[in-house]
């Protein structure tokens, strides 16, 4: 018999579209003004802040939909925008520094539907309303800093070892060591090269030895500088009290920065360029805290807060900045507790040595300095700046300390990695630069939204009609197909975590549909010409499908090429169209050849037809 | 209903010198103005701050251009986008000023003199990034072209691969020559829309060119142009009606999209009306001046056919 389905087929079909259409109803719900609540760096978010805030909330009368704790964070929903806003400005105020408060739009997805992961399509920022950035890491910073640390690497090392040299300098890619003759020359060069693998040595002309780095060193430096810069960045986000930030690094030297929701750029700016710095300093042990604490602070010293907000009195000069050091990370040692492992530079490795010698068994504290926006701004527009220290850590300096040297005694290998993190981040090797800015304001995106769904909505319904009116029965089999499509298209890019949707990713769908009935059109046309040949109706509907599939598949893949190449060169706005492209054309062939097959099937397979409705 | 009913077979290639004229003389025309105007690159591609107000009423441009002057950017470029109250507004870098900070500055000079305005949006891009956009875009055009080349040379023959990425390079050119002459603005979404182009165009050129190699093995005593007619006459309803659809949403798209994909709208819809036509004529014409043949498709595919026939029996 022709044109059969078995119904293991039907079932299948039936399983792939029902799971992409219980994926793309999250999108039905709409979404609730919400409140997001998240620690900073200090503190956490338990119970007892759960209960906090419903009874802040409780107090003020402020009515909420609910307030749930979930993945560090509290989620509080409120009733309307108006109550957000108050919502917002209540619960910064009680809650202080410690605590991010952001606002947010939470999707009002049912519970049943969340346990299974269903969550509304991500929207892009044209869309939703928002800042981007681009941020170039400046990379000849992070080399030449490096060369500059290999300068001062070297003399220590040659001197060392005993070998005498004329001098050491930083050139142009790289750095240049000269030597009095030949012999002390291949020595310092064998030497050099089995301490340093990574680097590269060519003898030159005039007894010198130039050194570069290899490219894998170069590569780690690169790679280096701009994961620092992220994670600086993810830091000072933080501050912004942004629902959802995203920071990734986009090529060799750049990250884009995606803060939703955020209005006042020129606050986010000035937040992302702030610095901050570090410093090492020894503790006052000569005066007593309470004094200095009842108003005496000694000359030459000064009380600065730690973390637990606890007074300590440092003495005013600086052993060593932040930007002398190298690497940060923690680990744990073979007792299995936490330490921090720090690697200067050799400048600074230097000056810390002549510190720690005579100054073993005495306190060292680490202080971290973070430059805040007050909120005012000053005569010229600009946003004022407060320096905010804080004592990170105060450790027991065990012996002399060189280049590298590890901070014990922590608490917890949380602790450990927040001081390691703190410490990188006072470190900054390579300056940033904001290279492309783009914002959207909440009301175009939502005018974008509306226009991108009303293109969508009438040129499907267009498409539906004209379908309809040209290929009777068959017109609606297509239809039924398109209207899957769309549905399928929906639901995968619900499906997919990191797909977003954007505005030109609407107008990937919009064309989509127009395509999409080309892979039915061809198949019907098919038919219509089998019949016209003389073929009895179910040969038309076998010999139409059979000979149309290899058409539609080399179409298919072509366009699809297209859309993967524009996916890997392209970025923002041009990946999220080549996202819709490749998924709409894939749920197109779907549904216009095998769920149209099916229907088709069993509304006229088996059966003694003499016409189609074609 | 049934859109062209032809009995007969339609003698396209007898206009092949007329086509072949009209191709060369628009190709012709679009690269001429595309050295002489050249493309009217969007801020995508120049770099610069572009920014989008929304005014109460009617947008004043030329007192929006007083004030900007005033407040010392000069030569900014005002003018309305989408409606009577929404104005776009562009800035060249400025010399001793942050390029990140123009943006602020001329909302904040704006907002000064008017305080019911709007900030819909900004956009600042840098000048090396632009640049670096027009490579990859470039880059993307051509890789397309050759990965499209290769594949249709693997699954047909090289006369028609050579015919299909000839008569892509003719969409791509003259969708870019409509630009370069009528000015319009090329940005990103521009770009993508020429890239779907070649997407859409060659997806028409294979559905005529897989019924010419199945037309040269299923009719053996035709020539060449003959098979070709045949085979473009029995695609024609297909090639339109889908056309016709694409051009109904693209419609729609241009109509309702709003200001921000109308270059997008344009592209795509200028580009599908031209893929149409192009793969009627130029990729079978290439191919046939190329010299494709029966003989060219047929041993390649001997295998193939016998499994054809076997299930047919």
């Amino acid at each position: 018999m022709l044109n059969q389905t078995p119904l293991w087929k039907y079932l299948v079909l039936i399983f792939i579209i029902g799971i992409c259409a219980l994926y793309a109803t999250p999108n039905l719900y709409g979404e609730d003004h919400a409140v997001q609540i998240s620690a900073g760096r200090n503190a956490t978010v338990d119970d007892a802040l759960l209960n906090q805030v419903t009874e802040t909330l409780a107090t003020q009368g402020i009515a909420s939909k609910s307030i749930v704790l979930d993945n560090q964070q509290i989620l509080v929903r409120l009733t309307n925008a108006d109550s957000q806003l108050i919502a917002r400005e209540t619960l910064e105020r009680a809650l202080g520094d410690d605590y991010y408060v952001a606002m947010n739009l939470a999707p009002d997805t049912p519970a049943w539907l969340e346990a299974l992961g269903g969550a509304p399509m991500k929207l892009g920022l044209d869309l939703r309303g928002g800042v981007h950035f681009l941020m170039e890491v400046d990379m000849n910073s992070a080399v030449n800093k490096s060369f500059e640390d290999m300068v001062g690497d070297f003399r220590s090392a040659l001197r060392e070892e005993g070998i005498r040299y004329r001098t050491v300098r930083q050139v142009e890619g790289g750095v240049e060591i000269f030597f009095r003759d030949q012999d002390t020359l291949d020595k310092a060069e064998f030497f050099l090269r089995n301490r340093n693998r990574d680097l590269v040595f060519t003898e030159k002309n005039d007894l010198k030895i130039m050194v570069s780095m290899s490219e894998q060193k170069l590569a780690e430096t690169r790679d280096y500088a701009v994961k620092q810069n992220i994670t600086i960045i993810r830091n000072r986000v933080n501050q912004l009290g942004v629902a959802e930030p995203s920071v990734q690094k986009q090529g060799v030297d750049r990250i884009a920065v995606q803060l939703p929701g955020i209005q006042d750029t020129a606050r986010a700016k000035e937040i992302l360029n702030a610095t901050a710095t570090l410093e090492f300093r020894s503790v006052d042990l000569d005066h007593d805290v309470r004094d200095a604490v009842a108003g005496r602070v000694p000359a030459g010293s000064e009380l600065v807060l730690n973390q637990d907000g606890q007074p300590q009195l440092l003495k005013k000069k600086i052993i060593l900045t932040g930007n002398h050091i190298i690497d940060a990370n923690s680990s744990a040692d073979e007792y299995g507790i936490p330490q921090v492992n720090i690697s200067l530079d050799s400048k600074g490795g230097s000056k810390m040595s002549q510190f720690t010698k005579d100054s073993i068994g005495k306190p060292m504290a680490t202080v971290f300095i973070e430059y805040k926006s007050t909120g005012e701004r000053d005569a010229n527009e600009k946003l004022i700046f407060e320096a905010k220290r804080e004592v990170i850590s105060v450790a027991t300096i065990q012996a002399r300390l060189g280049s590298s040297f590890r901070i014990t005694g922590l608490d917890s290998p949380q602790e450990a990695h927040n001081l390691a993190l703190l410490l990188r981040a006072g470190a900054l090797i390579a300056p940033i630069q904001i290279v492309e800015e783009r914002t959207v304001g909440p009301s175009l995106g939502k005018e974008n939204i509306r226009l991108g769904t009303q293109a969508i909505i009438w040129g499907f319904i267009a498409v539906l009609i004209f379908m309809l009116i040209y290929y009777k029965g068959f017109g609606l089999v297509a239809n039924l197909a398109l209207t899957l499509n769309l549905v399928m298209i929906v639901g995968i890019m619900s499906m997919i975590p990191g797909a977003a949707l954007s505005l030109p990713g609407m107008a990937g769908i919009v064309l989509t549909v127009g395509m999409a009935v080309d892979a039915n059109v061809l198949i019907f046309e098919r038919i219509r010409e089998e019949l016209r040949e003389g073929r009895s109706p179910q040969q038309a509907i076998h010999h139409g499908y059979d000979s149309a599939f290899s058409t539609i598949l080399d179409a298919n893949i072509t366009t699809f090429i297209v859309g993967l190449i524009l996916f890997a060169v392209g970025t923002g706005p041009i990946k999220g169209f080549s996202i819709t492209l490749m998924i709409g054309i894939a749920t197109s062939m779907f549904t216009a050849i095998f769920v149209t097959r099916a229907v088709v099937n069993a509304w006229c397979g088996g059966k003694p037809l003499k016409k189609l409705s074609i | 209903m049934q859109l062209l009913n032809m009995k007969n077979t339609v003698g396209f290639l007898s206009l092949r010198i007329p086509a072949a004229i009209f191709s060369t003389v628009l190709i012709l025309g679009s690269l001429v103005s595309l050295a002489v105007n050249q493309l009217n690159w969007g801020l995508d591609f120049t770099g610069g701050t572009q920014i989008e107000m929304r005014y109460e009423g009617v947008a004043n441009l030329d007192a929006i251009r007083g004030e900007l002057t005033q407040a010392g950017f000069n030569e900014p470029i005002v003018q309305n986008y989408g409606s009577s109250q929404d104005v776009l507004i562009r800035i060249a870098p400025i010399d001793g000023v942050k390029n990140v900070e123009i943006g602020d500055r001329v909302v904040n000079a704006l907002q000064t003199a008017d305080p019911g305005t709007e900030k819909r949006g900004i956009a600042f891009v840098g000048p090396n990034i632009g640049d670096e956009l027009a490579e990859q875009g470039g880059l993307a055009m051509l890789v397309s072209l050759l990965c499209i080349l290769v594949y249709v040379a693997m699954r047909f023959e090289w006369r028609f691969a050579l015919g299909s990425v000839i008569a892509l390079a003719h969409d791509v050119i003259l969708t870019l020559g409509l630009f370069s002459i009528l000015q319009l603005e090329f940005d990103l979404t521009v770009l993508a829309a020429v890239l779907a182009v070649i997407g859409y165009s060659l997806n028409d050129t294979i559905v005529v060119s897989d019924r010419i190699r199945e037309n040269f093995r299923k009719i053996r005593n035709s020539d060449t142009e003959e098979i070709i007619n045949i085979s473009l006459t029995q695609t024609l309803n297909r090639t339109i009606i889908t056309s016709l659809t694409t051009v109904l949403v693209l419609m729609s798209l241009f109509l309702l999209g709003g200001a921000t994909i109308h270059g997008f709208a344009t592209a795509l819809l200028f580009g599908v009306l031209i893929g149409t036509y192009s793969s009627i004529y130029v990729a079978s014409l290439v191919a046939l001046w190329l010299g494709v043949s029966r003989e060219d498709l047929m041993p390649t595919e001997i295998e193939k056919e016998g499994a054809d026939q076997e299930s047919m029996l």
